[in-house]
């Protein structure tokens, strides 16, 4: 392993992964917040003819123009969506579907143009398609360093009206913030994480570096701040992961497996982040289930009973579930075992009834008084 | 070689019946403001289309396109029971869901179709220029299978949008009265959508999966500039769609470069053109309106 | 089982409501609802913001799934008198750039009657062109709709409820957003239909005009506060108890302390 990470090509691998997996997760947090998530989609598809135009004009493969170019049709592309958006009727998902497929259709014109007129070599532009990290060399890492840097800056700069305006855009407005600008701003600098990302990840996925690594640590974090720096950590981590991984099985594109890697960590996320996540939510209800005693869900039979004035009064599970928030099956089922409940029907399109018995109302009369007594008769 | 067969013919025709079917379908997914759904669909059909080649070892036929467009299926399946979560909004988890199923479809050809037709470029652009190279014969006619495939799938398509225009139409406008109305909106969908995947897993052949997009949206989009009524909206969608083929044809084979590329780019400036009509007209009007206003402050 | 499916069951009430409850999540949006109202009134359903005002019209429709209890229209259930009932939606729970014009929408009130395959005809768009006219829109009939003002669009949405000739009609906040001509007119339609002996609830947000538009209140703030007619329901003290801080859903013995009650804004 020493020996295999002293190894140069992969140092520039895992180098650049790193680097387009922070740039990505900061402003992908933001796009997240502010359901913009798609947007990163349309930027790297539009990218790709400014990527062959950027060849075309340093007759080379040259990072810096092609990244330049790549910037250039991307954010043309966001500001044709905008001009779409708002001087017509036609709604944001058409214009970024329309933006994304028609940059796109323009790129694959430009690529073939190239590739056909066979300028020096195919150039090896169609890896802007899924990415190709082993081909990262140390002078490719530069311009990447320098867009990701200037990203970088301007969110850090800009850190309070950005977040002011993530969360309360017309109060940002209010306050006198030129939401506008600063809307451009963020969309531009998302297209600069785009562009960072197109040589290792390419212009189909990086729609997922952009998602995932946001999704994800929405989950984990509360804050701000908290969430787009574990944002960038993820970003990295799915990054590093997939470049070496692509790197050591030269057969397999590396953008895809970036991509299976950014999605796992966002769905263990979803399943076993501790406050939102599925699993501890379904835990936390199966705890409160069973420390709902059986005593509160007669309770709640008896009081709906007294409510409507009919100690006979059958009280449909799902009114009874609704209240407490959960499946009270189990214990109605104990408390019909105890005698103090039995199922009932009611209407033919309804589910099941309870309906307390003789025993069932002695018991809850006597447990309401008990509660009363200890916790006084209120206000 | 003639008739069906005759490679410009072929070409030509595939193309058509592709924006044509794509825009039929699309005027009611951008109507209802699901466009990126085109995109989370054409994009997940690849792992379909390469299990269904790994099992069966076709990409073809109907039995892989039904088995290819269900992954289509998935993937709205998928984004729907995400959003349900409430942990996601709806954008993060179409941008989680497609880009997963395309890239495990990419691992998929990556490792075990190495050296056939179906790798990840074909998939992605499309080699229409060769379609009339795969032929069956069909009462004694040669025909192109992605063709034949493409004519099956817009009669489909014709015929469900025929049947169902009412229900599709209210289902769009206002989805709540039609359930009201006993017209079950979200069975419609959900048929549409699998009559999309299947009509993309039919064009990816052709186009690619990711051009297909453009003739869902873009002929949509700009009808959806110019006309007023429903029904005109797609009759026009699928006019502009159709008249992009042969003028993407020409231009590729005047500029030699992708006849696919070329198809789909070619709806790109009838929108352009829409656009600039109405804001002319936004232009005209403001100038009618007698002020010194300027366009945008009215349109 | 007290009832077998497609008895009717209590079927002199236009309207009734019994052990409704809706959870939207893990809390209760409409909570333990019984409701009752006869046919040949005009009702209004008020309370604040987040008291399950649409939701109870979405559950009589049965566009939210019922946790609990039974909807009856007629004595039957919803899915039995689809016809009968018309439904006036959030004007802005719709796309009005939707390319179609103010007949057609009316038209789609009728789609659920002409069956799934049945294209619209002369019959439909003369009927439709008429229900036009009861809401004073047939001038506009082929306009665009965008090209509607806020008031025409809620007039046409009523238009297309009136095109079904409901004996029972729902209409979600109808006059929100309109200006005062439309909502007079809009009103003066529901006195009408009032007259002819339909049954009519509309949820409803101007606590000005309650009492000269119904004759039936509902107070609603996830239970049913207080329910009637208007003589014997609008008082100070069910505004109070429904615009006042929050409704405990169950008196479980544990008394919450009374927050501080706001004065409740004068009829």
């Amino acid at each position: 392993m020493p020996g295999l990470l002293a190894d140069y090509t992969l140092q520039n691998v895992m180098l650049g992964a790193a680097l387009i997996g922070v740039i990505s997760g900061v402003l992908g947090a933001f796009a997240v917040l502010r359901r913009q998530s798609l947007l990163g989609d349309a930027l790297a598809h539009a990218a790709l003819p400014g990527v062959c135009i950027g060849f075309m004009m340093a007759g080379a493969r040259e990072m810096g123009s092609i990244m330049g170019g790549a910037l250039f049709t991307g954010v043309a592309a966001a500001l044709l969506m905008v001009a779409l958006t708002r001087n017509t009727r036609l709604k944001m998902d058409a214009a970024l579907a329309a933006m994304l497929s028609l940059g796109f259709a323009l790129g694959v014109v430009l690529l073939t143009w190239i590739q056909r007129r066979g300028g020096a070599s195919q150039a090896g532009l169609d890896s802007f398609l899924f990415g190709q990290a082993a081909a990262t060399t140390r002078a490719d890492l530069y311009p990447m360093m320098i867009l990701a840097g200037i990203a970088l800056l301007g969110v850090a700069l800009l850190w309070k009206p950005l977040k002011l305006m993530t969360f309360d855009p017309d109060f940002a407005a209010v306050t006198g913030l030129p939401v506008q600008w600063l809307e451009r701003l963020l969309t531009a600098m998302i297209a600069l994480a785009v562009v960072t990302g197109l040589q290792m990840v390419g212009v189909v996925l990086m729609t997922a570096m952009i998602i995932a690594p946001g999704a994800a640590a929405r989950q984990w974090c509360g804050s701000l701040l908290g969430m787009v720096v574990l944002s960038a950590v993820l970003g990295a981590l799915a990054g590093v992961g997939g470049g070496l991984v692509s790197a050591l099985a030269p057969g397999l594109s590396t953008g895809p497996v970036v991509v299976l890697l950014a999605t796992l960590i966002a769905l263990l996320s979803l399943l076993l982040a501790p406050r939102r996540g599925l699993i501890p939510a379904w835990w936390r209800r199966r705890h409160r289930r069973s420390h709902t005693s059986t005593d509160r869900i007669l309770q709640t039979l008896y009081e709906l009973a007294r409510e409507h004035g009919d100690w006979r009064y059958r009280v449909e599970q799902g009114a009874v579930d609704a209240y407490h928030g959960m499946i009270t099956e189990p214990q109605l089922s104990t408390l019909a075992d105890r005698g103090l409940v039995v199922p009932a029907q009611h209407m033919p399109d309804e589910g099941r009834h309870w309906q307390l018995t003789e025993t069932g109302v002695a018991h809850a009369a006597e447990y309401a008084q008990r509660r009363r007594r200890r916790f006084g008769n209120g206000a | 070689m003639t008739g069906l067969a005759d490679p410009t013919v072929a070409i030509l025709l595939t193309g058509m019946l592709v924006g044509v079917s794509a825009s039929l379908l699309g005027s009611f997914l951008v109507l209802r403001g699901n466009s990126m759904l085109a995109d989370a669909i054409s994009h997940s059909i690849l792992f379909g289309i390469a299990l269904a080649w790994l099992l069966t070892g076709q990409t073809s036929g109907p039995v892989q396109i039904a088995g290819a467009a269900l992954s289509g299926v998935l993937a709205v399946y998928l984004i729907e029971t995400l959003t349900r979560t409430r942990r996601l909004r709806d954008d993060a988890a179409i941008g989680l869901v497609f880009p997963a199923l395309f890239s495990a479809g990419v691992i998929l050809i990556n490792v075990f179709a190495r050296d056939v037709h179906l790798d990840e470029h074909t998939v992605l652009l499309g080699e229409i220029g060769f379609v009339w190279l795969d032929t069956v014969t069909l009462g004694g006619i040669e025909v192109p299978r992605a063709m034949l495939a493409m004519a099956v799938m817009l009669v489909l398509d014709a015929a469900f949008v025929l049947a169902f225009y009412k229900a599709l139409k209210l289902a769009t406008f206002d989805p709540d009265l039609a359930r009201a109305l006993g017209l079950a909106p979200g069975l419609i969908f959900y048929v549409h959508l699998s009559l999309l995947s299947g009509t993309a897993v039919a064009a990816f052949d052709a186009v690619g999966v990711v051009l297909f997009i453009t003739f869902v949206v873009v002929p949509p989009a700009t009808a959806y500039l110019l006309t007023r009524r429903l029904s005109s909206m797609i009759v026009l969608a699928m006019i502009l769609a159709a008249a992009s083929a042969p003028l993407g044809y020409a231009v590729a084979f005047w500029l030699d470069v992708s006849i696919g590329g070329a198809m789909a780019l070619a709806t790109g400036p009838f929108l352009l053109l829409a656009y600039g009509w109405r804001r002319w007209r936004a232009w005209q009007q403001a100038r009618a309106a007698g002020g010194l206003q300027s366009p945008s402050a009215s349109a | 089982m007290d009832h077998e499916l497609g008895q009717p069951h209590e079927p002199d009430l236009a309207l009734h409501v019994e052990d409704l409850t809706v959870s939207y999540g893990d809390r209760p949006a409409l909570w333990d609802i019984d409701l009752n109202i006869p046919p040949g009134v005009l009702a209004g359903v008020i309370g604040p913001n987040g008291a399950g005002k649409s939701t109870l019209l979405k559950a009589i429709l049965g566009l939210v799934p019922l946790s609990a209890g039974h909807v009856r229209l007629f004595g039957h259930t919803y899915a039995e008198q689809r016809r009968r009932v018309g439904y006036v939606p959030q004007r802005s729970s719709v796309d009005w750039d939707f390319p179609t014009t103010a007949v057609d929408v009316v038209t789609m009130g009728l789609y659920g009657r002409m069956g799934w395959f049945r294209w619209p005809g002369r019959r439909e768009r003369d009927r439709a062109l008429r229900a036009l006219e009861e809401v004073g829109m047939d001038a506009l009939a082929d306009r665009q709709i965008s090209e509607l003002s806020g008031g025409q669009q809620q007039r046409v949405f009523i238009a297309r409820a009136l095109v079904q000739q409901p004996d029972l009609l729902l209409l979600d906040e109808p006059m929100a957003g309109v200006d005062a001509t439309t909502e007079r007119s809009i009103i003066d339609i529901l006195g009408r239909l009032r007259r002819e002996g339909r049954t009519i609830i509309v949820v409803h947000h101007d606590l000005q005009t309650v009492q000269r538009y119904f004759d039936w209140l509902i107070f609603l703030n996830v239970r049913v506060i207080a329910a009637g007619p208007i003589d014997s329901v609008y008082t100070a003290r069910n505004l109070r108890r429904t615009y006042g801080g929050q409704v405990a859903l169950l008196d479980e013995g544990r008394q919450r302390n009374g927050g501080p009650e706001d004065a409740g804004p004068a009829g």
